[in-house]
């Protein structure tokens, strides 16, 4: 460890306790880094395109997670290494803005890492590389802007955004009923689009699970579903045409907040408070039932006395809800939450063509369905699955459906998948280096080979010889002058992605590229790692 | 350069080879675990907990023997996982899923071996369970509209459904008591009306269906002990000294003659409670709460059956049964709906008494009084019949049925052969092996059954070659048998489950490459 000494040759004491830190400096360090990151990549290599592998995660407490989602693997991880750490923030934040290309971000971080660790050797500075790359991510993004292509939808013509959800969940495990799955996230995300706007809230969908069943039977259900069921076991199971008072109150005495005493030394006074009391729920359910509501949904518990006094006026009413789920069932039915019993009012209720309760199986299990809204802007998915940890898997392919779908709602320019983007960048990248005086040309040519990298492990992980696929696609796209030639992953015999449907979005790709190539820097620039000793 | 440290400490990171040599042996350990249970000869398991008391389960159903496990491997957790959901959903079957999984997984480990990527041995197993199901549907039967017929099939079903568990001896006394207890629900799923006692004593034959309603409760000291054509109250309130709801209030007062006044309030309090209960023409109150002394006194005095502490299940069913509703307020008399039945009456069972509701309102409700020789063999027993009322109640529902002793397999082997014959390529590796992992569960029940397993199944084979064969393993004589003489029926909707998670399961194993285990938790010690 280098240190500093005086003129008596005694160490200055820079940092505290510096003996006992471990400090890897230059080189080294960055070496180090390096490898930490191609580490994370080479865990999520093999994970990549509809041929890659699952990752079994057991979690701390014995849970157990199989996913191929880039983003979740990281997450459960539970990685100590600092700069592997900064990996799975990359991921989560590709995550965060697009909700696909998890996976293929930190591939790509990683490819970027190995050139680097290349040109490092080579005795070319850091920070030289680091603006190669910088320029090369430039040129990559404006070229990804020129091959982009329009894509072409409407409301009434959804098949093309069916194809590309179908791309994004042909690479998970739910693959074998993509179709209806795909079908069910671009309805979904239809029913809560703003066109106009271009904009999705995909706060209003909300995705549900129940184990049992199977895959096939995952429904998109227009309206909101809760797991709950009626507060009395003998209340009516479905109700037309139900006017639903939202309450955030509970149908209880009241608890004010202000510390106060009633005592009681009568006779009177002990008579006089048990009839309070009463009339005190009688109250309560009367002034639900006097604005007309039909159905009361509540967030909080019900006393055993007003339980029964609703049954008895035959007001049915759901209790304990949830409130996320309050919320959404207030937006979908165009209700009001009402906070206090005071407040009530006809307009403020919220309106569903059909209230029901269903069972399933054989256990006790039961849900409500709230249907056909006024206002049907909320949808639920409700994913039926062999176990837990499918549907799990499932909500999260759901998930990255809805966002590209969403993202193509917001901006309809797509490039080709299947590596096609890639190598199309990868060949202006490297045409583009000549261009460049100076150090950073190397920089920008290993930039191109980077791109390469993630063509390759999906020609790897579809069980094709890696180096002959994508020579044989590069060169057909230099001869033909196409951007849509990519890996044939799935073997359908043709390696023109316009047939094959399958297309990335184009923020989705940018995005990508971008991040990366921020990480790389960023870790690129480290040249001190300090760390305390292990103790 | 190597990477020292990128997981904290104690996780471990297991790739490629040897995370699949982790899952294949996990799951198999599994499925071996449970095989020797499966079909009429299987045997049971005992299993001893680990908690205080050590109490030891006796059994042979594979959704209880795996649920009581404590398992490390992750693969294995996923086969355990499915016969959970097995169980949930149609309620049997719970072993034979985890078994096949596990041969479809044996068959794929010896295909990885043979250098086929776990890709193509998964389309190939998607193609075959397409397949198979298809085989299935082509061959069910459905009786739905012959109501005779209906009840002999699901009485096979359940014959069948026993024939494998601690009842089989008097599987045909057991199979009808389920039978007559699910027809009673007419076409509903509701089990709960169902209800399942359990009194040790006697022997299992003498276990009954009652089509009334039995409450493990006694009746209050001295109130009627027989009560015809009663009027019930079914009620979840407080009958101690009721508590004051508001918040915060209390009582203070500052002399003794005081603290007896409202002392008395409170008694007149609930003397009025009490009254304007029996102004509803009762003559019988249960309550899922306690009944305190007082009210239970004046309960007696009015000549009012008064029943405490039913629990939750209790009156809710109670209430079901007899047609009443749950009350907590007792303001309204005109407008509560009360419970009927012909008679209530305190009945001995064994040296334990019941109090007995007959000529209930609503027929669906029936008890099952199961009598038995030790609490382990009635919980096993309370086990066996509540997968034989699952089944027939989803068979009701889903009246197609197939026919049992490995029928189903054979015939689903024969078409997924086929289909390996027709299919190019890799895949059709799979789909053979697929057919395997399917004629593995005829080997193995005869295998359980102490019989030549390779010449039955051989011959079996030789049998389904011939369209319309009901060929199956008879396990009773030990030879090939026609299941449509012997009556051995299944629910199809149990094969298709079994099918369909199975494939489910072992596609999500195969698909692992890397298992990656966070280091636990700790935990404080509490020593």
């Amino acid at each position: 460890m280098a240190l500093a000494f005086d003129e008596f040759g005694r160490p200055f004491i820079i940092i505290k306790e510096q003996e006992s830190k471990t400090r890897l400096r230059g080189l080294d360090a960055q070496k180090a880094n390096i490898a930490a990151g191609k580490a994370v990549a080479r865990i999520l290599r093999t994970s990549l395109g509809p041929k890659g592998m699952d990752k079994m995660l057991q979690s701390p407490d014995g849970d157990i997670t199989i996913t191929n989602d880039g983003a979740t693997i990281l997450e459960q991880m539970d990685v100590d290494n600092q700069i592997a750490k900064l990996m799975v923030e990359l991921s989560r934040s590709q995550d965060y803005e697009i909700g696909d290309g998890t996976t293929g971000v930190v591939v790509m971080a990683g490819a970027l890492l190995e050139q680097a660790e290349r040109l490092l050797e080579r005795g070319i500075h850091p920070i030289r590389i680091a603006e190669g790359y910088e320029m090369a991510s430039r040129i990559a993004y404006e070229h990804l802007e020129r091959i982009a292509q329009k894509f072409e939808f409407d409301a009434t013509n959804t098949e093309p955004l069916i194809q590309t959800c179908m791309t994004t969940l042909s690479s998970k495990i739910v693959n074998r009923c993509k179709r209806s799955l795909a079908e069910i996230a671009v309805k979904a995300v239809l029913a809560v689009a703003d066109l106009e706007r271009r904009d999705v809230n995909l706060d209003l969908i909300k995705v549900e699970g129940k184990v049992g069943g199977k895959l096939e039977d995952t429904e998109l259900i227009y309206g909101i579903i809760v797991d709950k069921d009626m507060s009395h076991p003998q209340m009516p199971k479905e109700i037309q045409d139900a006017k639903i008072a939202i309450l955030t109150c509970p149908f209880e005495p009241p608890k004010p907040k202000t510390k106060h005493k009633v005592d009681i030394d009568t006779v009177e006074k002990f008579q006089t408070l048990r009839q309070q009391e009463q009339k005190y729920f009688d109250d309560m359910v009367q002034k639900c039932k006097d604005v007309g509501a039909t159905l009361v949904i509540c967030q909080w518990g019900f006393d055993d006395e007003a339980n029964h006094l609703l049954m008895h006026r035959n007001l049915p009413a759901v209790r304990w809800v949830g409130g996320v789920e309050l919320e959404l069932i207030a937006i979908a039915t165009g209700g009001r939450i009402v906070p206090r019993f005071q407040e009530l009012t006809p307009e403020k209720l919220g309106r569903a063509g059909l209230v029901r309760e269903k069972a399933f199986g054989t256990t006790k299990d039961r849900m409500i369905y709230i249907e056909h809204c006024a206002n049907s802007r909320a949808v639920t998915i409700f994913i039926r699955g062999g176990n837990k940890m499918m549907i799990e898997e499932t909500k999260r392919s759901i998930h990255d459906a809805l966002c590209v779908a969403r993202n193509l709602i917001r901006n309809n320019s797509i490039v080709y998948g299947g590596g096609a983007a890639e190598i199309s960048c990868s060949i202006a990248v490297e045409a583009a280096a000549d261009k460049y005086p100076g150090v950073e040309q190397y920089a920008i040519r290993a930039f191109a080979d980077a791109l390469d990298s993630v063509p390759m492990a999906l020609a790897e992980n579809s069980g094709l010889q890696p180096i002959e696929t994508l020579s044989a696609v590069k060169s057909q796209q230099i001869k033909e002058n196409n951007p849509w030639c990519g890996i044939d992953c799935n073997d359908v015999g043709t390696n023109d992605m316009r047939e094959q449907n399958v297309f990335e979005t184009l923020i989705g790709k940018q995005q990508q590229m971008l991040l990366a190539t921020q990480v790389v820097k960023m870790i690129l620039k480290i040249d001190d790692v300090i760390s305390p000793s292990d103790y | 350069m190597a990477v020292e440290r990128l997981f904290k400490d104690e996780a471990t990171e297991e790739k490629g080879e040897r995370a699949r040599m982790a899952s294949f042996v996990g799951a198999m350990a599994i499925a071996d675990l449970v095989k020797t249970t499966l079909g009429p000869k299987g045997m049971d398991k005992i299993l001893q907990s680990t908690g205080r008391g050590r109490s030891v389960t006796v059994t042979n159903d594979g959704a209880t023997i795996l649920k009581s496990l404590h398992i490390d491997n992750p693969a294995a957790k996923v086969l355990v996982d499915i016969s959970k959901v097995q169980d949930d959903e149609v309620g049997d079957g719970t072993t034979s899923v985890v078994v096949l999984a596990g041969e479809l997984l044996r068959e794929a480990e010896k295909l990885v071996n043979a250098k086929i990527h776990p890709m193509t041995i998964i389309s190939g197993y998607r193609v075959a369970a397409e397949c198979a199901r298809n085989a299935l549907l082509e061959k069910v039967v459905d009786n739905k509209q012959d109501a005779e017929k209906f009840k002999s099939d699901l009485m096979k079903i359940a014959m069948t459904t026993l024939s494998s568990k601690i009842l089989s001896q008097d599987k045909e006394h057991f199979a009808k008591l389920a039978v007559d207890a699910v027809m009673r629900l007419k076409g509903s799923t509701n089990l709960e009306a169902i209800q399942i006692i359990k009194k040790p004593g006697g022997s299992l034959k003498d276990s009954f269906l009652d089509e009334g309603f039995i409450l493990d409760k006694k009746i209050g000291i001295g109130q009627p002990k027989r009560i015809e054509n009663a009027k019930i109250l079914v009620a979840n309130t407080a009958m101690d000294t009721d508590k004051v709801k508001i918040y915060g209030a209390r009582v203070r007062v500052d002399s003794m003659s005081k603290v007896a006044e409202i002392e008395g309030a409170e008694k007149e309090k609930m003397r009025e409670k009490v009254q304007k209960i029996i102004a509803h023409g009762i003559n019988c109150f249960v309550n899922r709460q306690l009944i305190y002394n007082f009210p239970e006194e004046l309960f007696a005095d009015a000549g009012v059956l008064a029943i405490e502490h039913a629990d939750f299940d209790g009156i809710e069913r109670l209430a079901l049964v007899t047609g009443g509703e749950i009350a907590s307020t007792f303001d309204n008399p005109e407008s509560v709906k009360l419970g009927q039945c012909k008679l209530i009456e305190e009945i001995m069972i064994g040296e334990d008494k019941l109090i007995h509701f007959s000529g209930c309102e609503m027929g669906q409700a029936c008890t099952i009084v199961l009598r038995g020789a030790s609490s382990h063999v009635l919980d096993e027993a309370e086990r066996s019949l509540h997968d034989a009322l699952c089944v027939l109640s989803q068979t009701v529902n889903d009246s197609r049925v197939l026919f049992g002793g490995g029928w189903p397999e054979m015939v689903m082997a024969k078409a997924v052969d086929e289909l390996a014959r027709k299919t190019p390529g890799k895949k059709s590796h799979a789909i053979e092996a697929f057919s395997r992992a399917l004629l593995a569960i005829p080997t193995i029940i005869a295998d359980n059954a102490g019989l030549d397993s390779a010449e039955l199944v051989s011959q079996l084979r030789a049998e389904h070659h011939e369209e319309g064969s009901a060929a199956g393993i008879d396990v009773i004589s030990g030879s090939v048998g026609d299941m449509a003489e012997l009556g051995i029926s299944e629910a199809f909707k149990v094969k298709q489950a079994v099918l369909l998670s199975a494939t489910e399961a072992a596609e999500m194993i195969l698909r692992v490459d890397e298992i990656i285990t966070c280091a636990p938790r700790r935990r404080e010690d509490r020593m």
